[in-house]
């Protein structure tokens, strides 16, 4: 009896308690009931789990949006340098002309001689964002400015992706992962340096809007659910709109869908998940005037190799075909061939595929012959300057000296991986293994994610903006699990101890480890998800289902989890190691708050276009930028010209609106040799 | 440049002698004793000082007294003021007089006039002595109009050396005061000398109505020429506890246009010969108690300002990013807050009103257009506004944080101001404080309401499927 009163206790009750493992007080001091006040217990307990944690969100929140503001208290509420002036520049043109004037803007004051055209050759994604925001408030009446809109956009970005962070890690691995990763990503140094407040650039809000889209992807392949891939598929067309980095996405969603495929987890789910998102997202994308057709015809991909016999036949070979189609082909075939088995006997299927391989083969190697051609006679081979550095790193350097002469497009150095991911880099490995255990859809998504981002983010040392969320998605994971494990095994190692101090014990831990003290059940989550498995097939359709269908599943659940429970009551660890474990894990916790803080109020949050400097005698400001900029926009005539290297070019271009300006431009290369000249460099 | 300038006002000279010699005063039984100008040329607003003992010799009562001025001043004239001096020289005290601009019907070559209205008339035989306050601005001109960083500024003045009257002058003097001892040149009009700061015009005696001999002083004034272009204060009021004051300026060195290059490291290096003519910084006075002051412009913070404060005044010290050369504009925000018991009242008869200065903050400085927006609460009624002065009025209405009715705004326009416009004016209106409660109450029902409906969600099961 006192066995199965311990194993109530810490065991979830199914999916709804596994959401929110967190237990009140009250039941923790009132372990062996009656079974049918249990069940009345155990509501209550969900309830004030899902309170709490919903709390802690909130709080992560604020904690993201916080963090960020050490560059207005320390300096001021001002836009950032160069391009997040830019952006600024073309919100206010959006928030005065409105949208169809921002469709078709020529910009004809700057890079002088040619002018630029904005409208098509932006990313909409982020001044539409903040120019909507704006609208909104000034609709309410809230008169504030399109500068104070635009600075704080960044940090309200970054509490929102530390909430699609912490519903992406649900679904991985349950909400203890959830809430850690979450706390994780809210104060990650990589990321807190493209979004503190007045870093107004498209990564502020295409983190969010790729992790939102990842949530999706994995939301909809647990569920199956048609509304969440449509749902997917807008998010994808948001994050097209926001960041060049949508190529990302469309890259490792189809690469995950293969993996899944050849290691033969076909699933109408994995079909959902997928087919919507390509169809939808892909013309949805082609309706970006800066993404236009290249959502089809060019490919920043690994096409050539991975091309497949059906889509070169279909489609016309004389442009490389775009992965992502391809992987969409590849998925029909097998949802195919899976249809075909159903409705054959396993005799004429094993005929079947005999002859559609042998026809196969034979097709299948002439277009790759005839595609090497194709793609061996082209010199860059079909693809982008800045992709092919991906994959090979030194390709910049040798042909494109531009590209490589851009600091954000090196490799990073080791310290840079300590300073923008910090303790993750060593928490990352240990989520990647508690990843495999066991390996599910949704945990392979996330191994794969890490594996390619720690890849592009050893390219170029902007991708280390990728990398982070995984890093924090895999830290998080590995953090529960330790934790979980740990505090599971000081648990179980207080035989002895009346019922009440054992109690307290776990009280303490739970006020010492907020996040996490409670967490025994995400590691069962998985049980759960292998269990459910076997019938998967009945309710992976119905994701959300009537509450009474809910309460029915979770007593199901509960036999299978008290099985695995006492399994686990085998794998305790000794207490002493235990807690020196947990005190060891909080010790790294606040080594990485810490190093986080001092990133975020030392690193990354000087404006550039104002430097202060501490001597002796209190604080400098050096404000010459502004000084000159301020004397430009007042006093020049509205026809005059101005030269200026290309990073001040926004800032210029920004500050005194009514002047012809004359920027160099990095494409071409004899202009910036005319403007070298003139400054005499 | 010299020579045609002197034939113009020779040209001048003899227009106006012939004029006076033509013209009929109708006021001829009005005469000057004595007359006595004193002229400041000190800064760039001109204040100008004149004492006139007026006698009535004629037979009628005469109720009111001309005062003339040249077309060319009457558009740069600020303010007029005028006084009766009542008394002997130890109790003397001044009766301010009303003082209106009269159209005459014979006015000689666009000669404008203000008409001062004595308190008693003057009856024949008697006399009395009129203090004459009057302050010119944009009436130095730069000569010559381009300067580069190290020469000083050189200005001319014109004028008369006569004081311009409809009535005869028995006796007078004028005394012109410069900021410096250089003077490059100046027009004799003799008697005249020149000593040190001060040159004096006179004594010139039985000079018949409009007399006029142009005179012009060519000096050196390294003053700040500080002209605001357009300055829009805004000044909200909220019956929580504050009035919210922020001011627009677009200041310009009115002064010699700056030629060539700015050489930084000689002007911070040498300062007492390189721009001189230049200003770096401007006081601007606050009143006493304020607080939260800030002062930006469009890019930012603008980091070099001090604020001293104590319990009478508040002084702020403000710096344009750059040094202000002849030519140069620029612009920025001041603004600040000030307790609402310190200007905000109650009248007698239940109306609120605003006690709040109407000129410029900054000293010695021209405002060419002011505009004073007084921001009344939401709900608030009946607006009317007490200007010591002639000012355009009209009212605005305008949406803050939260407004669905909108505030009144009454809007008060004044061109060509100076410091001495720096006195109180007063905006009554109705005001019921149950409007206080308006905006609170309706957050609160907002959020009421959206709490209501995740309720009624949480409660309500929509799935389709039992």
């Amino acid at each position: 009896m006192t066995m199965i009163a311990i194993t109530t206790h810490f065991v979830p009750r199914g999916q709804q308690g596994s959401r929110y493992p967190i237990r009140s007080c009250q039941s923790l001091t009132r372990p062996s009931m009656a079974a049918s006040e249990d069940s009345n217990q155990s509501k209550i307990r969900t309830v004030f789990g899902s309170v709490l944690s919903f709390f802690i969100l909130i709080l992560i929140g604020v904690l993201a949006f916080s963090i960020r503001l050490f560059s207005v208290i320390k300096y001021e509420s001002v836009i950032h340098e160069f391009d997040p002036y830019f952006n600024y520049r073309v919100t206010q043109f959006l928030t005065k002309n409105g949208i169809y004037d921002f469709w078709n803007w020529f910009d004809d004051r700057t890079w002088y001689p040619l002018g630029r055209v904005i409208g098509g050759t932006v990313y909409p994604g982020l001044t539409l964002t903040a120019g909507s925001i704006w609208w909104l408030l000034n609709s309410l009446n809230i008169p504030l400015s399109v500068e104070t809109v635009c600075v704080f956009t960044a940090p309200i970005f970054s509490a929102n992706a530390a909430w699609a962070t912490y519903l992406l890690t649900k679904e991985v691995k349950g909400t203890g992962a959830g809430l850690t990763a979450a706390a994780l990503l809210a104060m990650v140094p990589s990321y807190i340096s493209r979004s503190v407040a007045g870093s107004y650039d498209n990564e502020a809000v295409a983190i969010f809007a790729l992790i939102f889209t990842f949530y999706l992807y994995i939301k909809t392949l647990n569920t199956g659910s048609l509304f969440y891939a449509t749902l997917n598929a807008i998010t994808y067309f948001y994050m097209v709109c926001s960041w060049g980095g949508y190529t990302f996405i469309i890259n490792l969603i189809p690469m995950h869908v293969l993996l899944c495929i050849v290691t033969g987890r076909y699933s109408s789910r994995l079909y959902i998940a997928y087919a919507p998102l390509v169809v939808l997202g892909t013309l949805l994308a082609a309706l970006v005037p800066v993404v236009g057709f290249n959502a089809v015809m060019t490919s920043e991909h690994f096409a050539s190799f991975l091309v497949s016999s059906v889509g070169t036949m279909i489609l016309p070979s004389n442009f490389v075909v775009n992965f992502s189609l391809q992987v969409f082909i590849i998925i029909h075939v097998v949802a195919l061939v899976y249809y075909i088995k159903g409705i054959l006997s396993p005799k004429m299927f094993k005929v079947a595929v005999t002859l559609v391989v042998s026809v196969g083969l034979v097709v299948c190697c002439a277009v790759v012959a005839v595609l090497i051609a194709l793609v061996a006679s082209s010199p860059t081979k079909g693809w982008s300057g800045r992709s092919l550095s991906l994959l090979d790193p030194t390709y910049a350097s040798k042909y494109i000296p531009i590209i490589a002469s851009v600091s954000e497009h090196q490799p990073p150095t080791w310290p840079s991986y300590f300073m923008d991911i910090n303790v993750l880099a060593f928490l990352v490995p240990a989520g990647i293994v508690a990843c495999f255990l066991p390996l599910s859809d949704a945990s392979s998504f996330v191994v794969l994610y890490i594996v390619t981002s720690v890849y592009f983010s050893g390219v170029m040392v902007r991708l280390m903006l990728v990398l982070a969320p995984a890093a924090c998605i895999l830290s998080g994971i590995a953090l529960s699990e330790a934790f979980d494990v740990l505090t599971r095994s000081i648990k179980f190692q207080l035989p002895g101890l009346p019922e009440n101090s054992q109690i307290d014990v776990s009280l303490i831990l739970f006020m010492l480890l907020t996040i996490k003290a409670g967490d025994t059940t995400s590691s069962s989550v998985v049980t759960q998800n292998d269990a459910a498995k076997t019938n998967k097939n009945e309710d992976t359709l119905k994701e959300r289902p009537s509450r009474k269908n809910r309460k029915k599943e979770k007593e199901h659940v509960e036999k299978t989890s008290i099985k695995s429970q006492i399994k686990k009551r085998l794998l305790v660890l000794p207490l002493e190691a235990s807690v020196a474990a947990i005190f060891l894990l909080v010790l790294l916790g606040a080594f990485y708050v810490v190093h986080c803080v001092w990133a975020a109020a030392e690193a990354y949050s000087a404006p550039s276009i104002v430097l202060t400097s501490h001597s002796h005698d209190g604080l400098h400001v050096f404000d010459d930028f502004r000084e000159a900029y301020a004397w430009l926009r007042h006093n020049t005539e509205v026809d005059d010209k101005v030269s200026f290297l290309h990073v001040y070019l926004s800032v210029v271009c920004l500050i005194f609106l009514n002047l012809f300006l004359h920027g160099i431009m990095v494409w071409n290369c004899s202009c910036i040799l005319i403007v070298f000249t003139l400054l005499e460099l | 440049m010299a020579a045609p300038l002197r034939f113009r006002l020779a040209l001048v000279f003899s227009v106006f002698a012939l004029l006076s010699l033509l013209a009929r005063s109708s006021s001829q039984d009005l005469q000057i004793a004595n007359a006595e100008r004193r002229i400041d040329l000190t800064s760039h607003i001109i204040k100008v000082f004149l004492t006139l003992k007026v006698e009535n010799t004629g037979a009628s009562p005469a109720s009111e007294i001309l005062l003339a001025f040249p077309p060319t001043q009457v558009d740069h004239l600020a303010v007029v003021k005028a006084a009766a001096t009542v008394g002997k020289r130890k109790k003397k005290t001044y009766q301010p007089l009303d003082v209106n601009p009269s159209e005459q019907p014979d006015s000689p070559n666009g000669t404008k006039y203000f008409s001062v209205s004595l308190l008693k008339p003057l009856g024949k035989g008697e006399s009395v002595t009129l203090e004459v306050f009057y302050i010119l601005t944009h009436s130095l001109e730069p000569f010559p109009v381009e300067i580069s960083q190290s020469e000083s500024q050189l200005v001319y003045y014109r004028d008369s050396a006569i004081i311009l009257s409809p009535y005869a002058i028995k006796q007078q003097t004028t005394y012109i005061k410069t900021p410096g001892t250089k003077v490059e040149s100046y027009t004799r009009v003799d008697p005249t000398i020149h000593a040190g700061k001060e040159l004096k015009y006179g004594p010139y005696d039985e000079q018949p109505p409009y007399s006029y001999s142009p005179i012009v002083i060519h000096f050196e004034n390294n003053n700040p020429f500080a002209v605001v272009e357009e300055l829009v204060r805004e000044v909200e009021i909220s019956h929580w506890g504050s009035i919210q004051i922020t001011e627009h300026y677009k200041l310009v060195h009115a002064g010699a246009r700056h030629k060539g290059i700015f050489s930084r490291v000689e002007y911070q290096s040498r300062p007492s010969i390189s721009g001189v003519s230049s200003f770096k910084h401007i006081l601007a006075r606050l009143p006493p108690r304020v607080h939260s002051v800030y002062y930006r412009d469009e890019i930012g913070n603008i980091s070099s300002s001090h604020l001293r404060t104590d319990s009478r005044k508040s002084e702020l010290e403000i710096e344009p990013r750059y040094p202000l050369f002849g030519g140069w504009k620029a612009t920025f925000v001041i603004g600040y807050g000030v307790p609402l018991e310190d200007f905000l009242f109650e009248s007698s008869d239940g109306r609120r009103y605003l006690n709040f200065t109407f000129g410029c903050p900054l000293v010695e400085t021209v405002v060419d257009k002011l505009t004073v927006k007084v921001v009344l609460p939401e709900g608030s009624k009946e607006p009317s506004a007490v200007v010591p002065f002639p000012v355009d009025q009209h009212l605005e209405t305008s949406y803050s944080y939260l407004d669905v009715v909108g505030r009144t705004v009454v809007v008060l326009e004044k061109k060509n101001v100076v410091p001495e416009h720096s006195i109180p004016f007063q905006v009554y209106y109705n005001f019921n404080p149950i409007f206080m409660l308006a905006e609170p109450f309706m957050l609160a029902s907002v959020f009421f309401f959206f709490f209501m409906a995740c309720v009624a969600y949480l409660h309500i099961d929509l799935s389709i499927r039992k």
